[in-house]
């Protein structure tokens, strides 16, 4: 194509961003667009798939029925939102093998909190408070990101995060309100996911040099940093309720500024977990890897079934 | 920070094996692709929901229930194969929808009549 041929494209498609018309699969998009989606998409459904896995983990041991009922609904939800966004990425001419393929072999990033131990069932509270709670701080702005298919993802998975965060604070409040045990249990999980929940949202916005793009493309439409601090101010409320404590000495209300100053982050941690280097990431990969091959009888004996019932539909020929 | 945890295995999931070598999933085709779509209630149209994979209908059927209607969202589910789908150009848009352009009077309002007049 012409040079001059693809600036008035892009621009024609800049102006319908600008204008909130959503972008869908068959129509024009800068290749960078196509791209930074892909990869924002792909390891979005990759951190719904991997964060079954710390929580998958309790659902045997979860204290009562109710309790596994829930976690097991949780869980299966999740498999779901990673489904939904495969397909949006899919609509990007990636296929679901690549994007697995990616996770397997480390190509691929997913949200770094997975890559915690869930020690007690404490932490099965925390991790739906705090970990699906910023989630949801992240995705909600999403459902008004610029491309369609993403888009309508986002807002079937909103509609459903809420019972999440709601069944963990749920569990917390229950240890809080438990014996001392069940009580340090509490604040112990709290303790050990607040920071690394923190951190999901990302580098400081100094540190991360995509966000103007995106921001300008929509497929952003907050910066890491003002989610965080909205974030910090409803957690440091919310924790109140609880009787507990965020595990950060300098969380102090700022009158001025109107929002609660917090402790500075150990983003060497960050960077650490995210190149492979935290507590489960050769777990969580080596899970997903067996959980694939073990199953790949099982595909390959349905598309067997499919064809041959196939064949057998199909009239013979005289 | 690795030690510490080497030692969390409940054993719901693997994590005993190690990663294998590269590549292991390759050359695997995937299951073909399904557009999914949803009566959510007697007396309402069909509605795209998205798409998944499976083998064939029956499994694409079954696959939609569970992905798209864990919360009682449909009551019937339509599943066809994504490639049978065919679909207006976008980049004909313009030209393909211009002779409506011009068709105003194809709206009530386009008639001018007095205030007086009720009910119609
Ligand atoms: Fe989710
Ligand atoms: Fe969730």
């Amino acid at each position: 194509m012409e040079k001059q041929a693809t600036i008035n494209l892009e621009q024609q498609f800049q102006d319908r961003v600008d204008q909130d018309i959503r972008i869908e699969p068959k129509d024009w998009m800068p290749e960078k667009y196509r791209q930074t989606l892909i990869r924002q998409i792909s390891q979005h459904a990759h951190s719904e798939i991997v964060g079954m896995l710390p929580e998958g983990n309790w659902i045997t041991r979860a204290p009562s029925l109710r309790r596994k009922a829930t976690l097991i609904a949780k869980v299966q939800d999740e498999a779901g939102h990673g489904l939904y966004l495969y397909s949006a990425a899919e609509t990007l001419g990636i296929s679901r093998a690549e994007m697995i393929d990616q996770l397997h072999t480390g190509k691929a990033k997913y949200s770094s909190i997975f890559n915690y131990p869930t020690l007690t069932w404490a932490d099965i509270g925390a991790i739906g408070w705090l970990v699906d709670g910023a989630a949801i701080m992240n995705q909600v702005p999403l459902c008004r990101t610029s491309y369609g298919p993403y888009a309508r993802a986002m807002v079937r998975i909103c509609k459903e995060e809420s019972f999440h965060q709601r069944q963990g604070f749920e569990i917390l409040l229950t240890l809080s309100r438990g014996t001392e045990a069940q009580k340090a249990m509490c604040q112990d999980a709290i303790n050990r996911w607040w920071w690394p929940s923190i951190m999901m949202f990302g580098p400081a916005d100094d540190a991360s040099p995509h966000t103007a793009q995106s921001m300008k493309w929509k497929i952003k439409r907050f910066t890491n940093d003002e989610l965080r601090q909205k974030f910090v101010d409803i957690c440091a409320e919310q924790v109140k309720i609880l009787g507990m404590e965020l595990p950060d000495p300098e969380l102090k209300w700022n009158a001025e500024r109107g929002h609660y100053d917090f402790g500075k982050i150990n983003w060497e941690e960050f960077w650490q977990v995210i190149s492979g280097n935290g507590p489960c990431n050769k777990e969580r990969i080596a899970a997903r890897v067996k959980a694939h091959e073990e199953g790949a009888w099982v595909r390959e004996a349905a598309i067997s079934f499919a064809n041959k019932r196939a064949q057998k539909q199909r009239p013979a020929v005289a | 920070m690795k030690t510490f945890i080497q030692i969390q295995r409940y054993g719901d999931y693997g994590d005993r094996e190690p990663v294998k070598a590269e590549g292991a999933t390759q050359n695997q085709a995937d299951w073909p692709l399904w557009e999914v779509f949803i009566r959510s209630k007697m007396g309402l149209d069909h509605k795209h929901v998205g798409s998944l994979h499976a083998a064939d209908a029956q499994m694409a059927i079954e696959n939609a229930r569970d992905v798209y209607t864990r919360r009682q969202e449909g009551i019937s589910i339509w599943v066809v194969e994504s490639k049978y789908i065919h679909a207006s150009n976008p980049d004909e848009a313009a030209s393909f929808y211009d002779p409506a352009n011009d068709k105003v009077y194809r709206h009530p309002t386009f008639y001018d009549l007095p205030d007086e007049l009720k009910a119609m």
